[in-house]
């Protein structure tokens, strides 16, 4: 009986672990897209921040700062995709494409040159990597069943990144659903020549989304390299940023779903290693990548005929012309 | 007092085309001004630019006597103007509330301003008959009561100066009749109203003064008491135009369409078109009247092949085509005119020469194999294009950039160039000017004496009762009653339209 709890518990938070990044890139799309703005490019934003981050705290030993470095690093590649986007009106999957390519090739750059690693950033220690935060008698508590050991392994024992990204859903949510910017927000993803005509700067409203994208795949960045690993290695995002692209669909572009979504995405990624190598009755041995591909065929599949049409922001990837 | 606007030397070009050339104009304050205008001839691109949707390259505008910047809508509605765009300014996917609050919130918070917003929309529904439910998402309302939703946004943001473009395009006579009611009553406060419109009764029943547009230009003012429908008309065109359609009494021959018993329920299951018989012969022009929404859009996409009926049996020329495509029923000689050319007519961002081949592009004058002959669909577009007399006269412009009434003889021109047997055609006119209006109709008879059968749906009673043969009255998704054209009259379809039944009429 412990045993299983034990283990559930285990799973539980590895899920969490799991699901952390793709919780903060999945906003990060959600405000993006939200604006009207597609954005292919998580997956590089979050490269490039988690090797900013990795790079920054390693040399200051101090986790916030590598935080901050993270999120400037992810800003400064949204804002390439922003003017692009908003300001040049080029195509948006292109841009987010080319961002993506550039944030492989500089991470690897930058990081043999600057370490000399092999473009890993140098092991945090200490400070310089956010550590868990040990809640009040969680040892205590422990003895108590079943609370017990989700109180101390899974409740306490995060780190300040994963408070962030868990707050960071509900807070979306209510700018979006309860403030004026986030009801304009959300008129310029749908129709912005209304936003326009109501007297609202089309323009700004799509950098502000961008930005704030950027701001949450830096996070997400950071997350990666400096808190759930102690520094930056090359391609560590390994398609993260795909997978909050699917999760995002799965979840119709609304924030409680993405925290839903991601969660269980995060969950069968913790299964998948769990399932390394078991030998399962019937089945045998479950090939990782079969698992591994689940949240991709789920989506499709639950798309396909479950869960009923996704249907994104109307005017997402469309730029706003007035004058052809 | 100073004139509620003026308009002094406006220019603005689009690329090549040159929209509005030195527009002068005045507008009395407290006075229902209207403008006419041929499709495209600039009056939607002055509008918008008074409310600083496009910024004009010359010219000055002057509210109330003072010369004021328009570079953007906020500086247009700070200076008390509110628009109702041809094409409306609607999120759907949000609420009513959502939709008048944006841009005018009242605070950071939405619940700050939602309360004071929900008391206003009820008085202003109160004052002026624009009762709505706010938390009914736009989308699915229809179009009438999402005109009012944008009447409502320009009102609640507390417009003095109220631009209406083509609003009458999407009411019922009723309905238009209610909104010149509020119109009055804004003027009677003191409020200017611009009112664009193609139909010049209703010019003549509320404007006070009326200006002319004539590609790109401002021709003519006048003041409504002491013109008519005639001398409007003309100098619109720039020619004399027939207001009334000239046809001889038909002489229909066999029956080339027919349905009998057609059911179409939509996702709900309710039945939008119910038990449905009718036939149309070689020779004739069939219309179906009826106030938007009791079926004739269904009945339209079932006879298209677009939505297959639930039930019951369409014949074409005898064959069973119940559930043949739109493609086959094509190559029978069926062509559609869909009343809807935005959603279904056209590919916006398609040349114009694309968009006239759309559904065609397998006939064999447009190229062999696989590949498409470009010039001989560019040669067949020119050729419509001076048939149909669009503007401007170029087959490479996006369609997008035609103005709303040349759109709409893109599609017209295409259907109607195949001399099809039979032709189904949904609102022909919608926002065409009434030099094309006249055409189109000349072309219809002409259709019809050539041998076609057409089946003509209209929300235009007057376009109903002056191009058809026989008249079809649809209401609740059923035929309640049939009339020889020649031996009915408006008020009588009015009843029937309204429901009344074949007896009690
Ligand atoms: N955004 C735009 N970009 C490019 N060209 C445009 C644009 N809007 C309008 N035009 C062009 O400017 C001209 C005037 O168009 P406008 O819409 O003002 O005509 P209109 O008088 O309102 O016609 P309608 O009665 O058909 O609505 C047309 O030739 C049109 O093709
Ligand atoms: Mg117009």
């Amino acid at each position: 009986m412990t045993e299983t709890i034990d283990n559930a518990v285990f799973v539980l938070a590895s899920a969490l672990r799991l699901a952390v990044p793709l919780l903060l890139a999945c906003l990060a799309g959600l405000w993006s897209e939200r604006s009207g703005v597609v954005d292919i490019g998580l997956e590089g934003k979050m490269l490039g921040a988690a090797f900013a981050a990795g790079a920054a705290a390693a040399v200051t030993g101090n986790a916030w700062v590598g935080l901050a470095a993270g999120v400037a690093a992810s800003v400064a590649l949204g804002l390439v995709h922003g003017y692009a986007s908003i300001d040049q009106r080029g195509n948006q999957i292109v841009s987010g494409t080319a961002i993506n390519m550039i944030a492989v090739g500089l991470t690897a750059l930058l990081g043999a040159a600057w370490f000399g690693q092999g473009g890993r950033t140098p092991p945090l220690e200490g400070a310089a990597r956010f550590q868990p935060i040990a809640l009040p008698g969680a040892d205590a508590a422990a003895a108590i069943p079943v609370l017990g050991p989700i109180y101390r392994s899974l409740i306490s024992g995060q780190d300040a990144l994963t408070w962030l990204a868990l707050a960071a859903a509900p807070l979306t949510a209510f700018v979006l659903y309860r403030t004026r910017f986030g009801l304009r927000l959300r008129a310029v993803g749908e129709n912005p020549a209304a936003v326009d005509t109501a007297g609202i700067s089309v323009r700004a409203l799509r950098y502000a989304g961008v930005v704030i994208c950027g701001a949450l795949c830096g996070v997400a960045g950071a997350y990666l390299s400096v808190a759930q690993a102690a520094g930056f290695l090359p391609q560590m995002t390994a398609g993260k940023g795909f997978i909050a692209l699917a999760a995002l669909v799965f979840a119709k572009w609304r924030p409680g779903a993405a925290l839903a979504t991601c969660f269980l995405f995060g969950l069968l990624d913790a299964a998948a290693i769990r399932l390394q190598g078991v030998e399962l009755p019937l089945v045998g041995q479950v090939p990782v990548q079969a698992i591994q591909a689940l949240p991709y065929l789920l989506t499709v599949v639950l798309l396909a005929g479950f869960i009923g049409r996704a249907i994104p922001p109307r005017a997402s990837g469309v730029p706003y012309v007035k004058e052809r | 007092m100073a004139p509620a606007i003026e308009l002094v030397g406006v220019d603005k070009r689009f690329g090549a085309v040159h929209a509005n050339r030195n527009i002068d104009l005045v507008v009395e304050a407290g006075s229902i001004h209207g403008i006419v205008g041929e499709n495209g001839a600039g009056k939607s691109t002055l509008m918008s630019i008074l409310y600083g949707f496009y910024e004009a390259d010359a010219g000055e505008i002057r509210i109330d006597g003072a010369s004021r910047r328009i570079r953007s809508s906020r500086d247009a509605i700070a200076a008390g103007i509110g628009m109702v765009h041809q094409h409306f300014m609607l999120v759907e996917p949000l609420s009513v509330l959502d939709n008048v609050m944006l841009g005018a919130e009242g605070g950071a918070l939405l619940a700050q301003g939602a309360a004071a917003t929900r008391a206003r929309l009820a008085e202003l529904g109160r004052a002026y008959g624009l009762a709505i439910d706010p938390d009914a998402t736009v989308g699915d309302l229809p179009v009438g009561l999402q005109q009012r939703v944008e009447i409502l946004k320009a009102l609640v943001r507390g417009a003095r100066i109220l631009i209406l473009d083509e609003p009458t395009a999407v009411l019922t006579p009723a309905e238009a009749d209610q909104l010149f009611e509020m119109l009055r009553a804004l003027r009677a406060e003191g409020k200017t109203v611009i009112l664009i419109t193609h139909k010049l009764r209703e010019i003549m029943a509320v404007t006070d003064r009326v200006s002319v547009m004539r590609r790109g230009e401002m021709v003519a003012h006048f003041d409504t008491a002491r013109t008519s429908a005639q001398e409007l008309a003309s100098a619109m065109v720039g020619r004399p135009v027939l207001l009334k359609v000239d046809k001889t009494p038909a002489a229909p021959g066999e029956i080339a369409l027919a349905a009998e018993g057609l059911v179409a329920r939509d996702r709900s299951g309710v039945a939008r078109v119910d038990h449905v018989s009718l036939s149309l012969r070689v020779g004739e022009i069939v219309g179906v009247a009826g106030v938007s929404g009791n079926g004739q859009s269904e009945l339209l996409l079932a006879l298209a092949g677009i939505a297959h009926p639930q039930e019951g049996r369409i014949t074409l020329g005898g064959r069973d085509v119940t559930r043949l495509s739109p493609a086959a029923l094509r190559k029978l000689g069926l062509a559609h005119v869909p009343e809807d050319r935005h959603h279904m007519g056209l590919v916006l961002p398609f040349e114009e020469n694309e968009s006239a081949l759309l559904g065609y592009q397998d006939d064999p004058a447009y190229g062999s194999g696989p590949l498409l002959d470009r010039d001989a669909v560019r040669a067949d577009a020119r050729v419509k294009i001076r048939a149909y007399d669009v503007q401007p006269p170029d087959c490479l412009l996006k369609t997008a950039n035609f103005s709303g009434g040349n759109q709409q003889k893109i599609v017209l021109a295409r259907e109607m160039e195949r001399d099809p047997n039979v032709l189904i055609v949904g609102q022909p006119t919608r926002g065409v000017d009434i030099g094309a209006i006249e055409f189109i109709h000349k072309r219809l008879i002409a259709m019809r004496d050539a041998g076609a059968a057409i089946l003509l749906v209209s929300v235009e009673l007057d376009e109903i009762m002056a191009l058809s043969d026989r008249i079809l009255v649809m209401c609740g998704g059923r035929i309640t009653g049939e009339r020889r054209a020649a031996d009915t009259n408006a008020q009588e379809l009015g009843l029937l339209m309204a429901g009344v039944t074949e007896k009690a009429a």
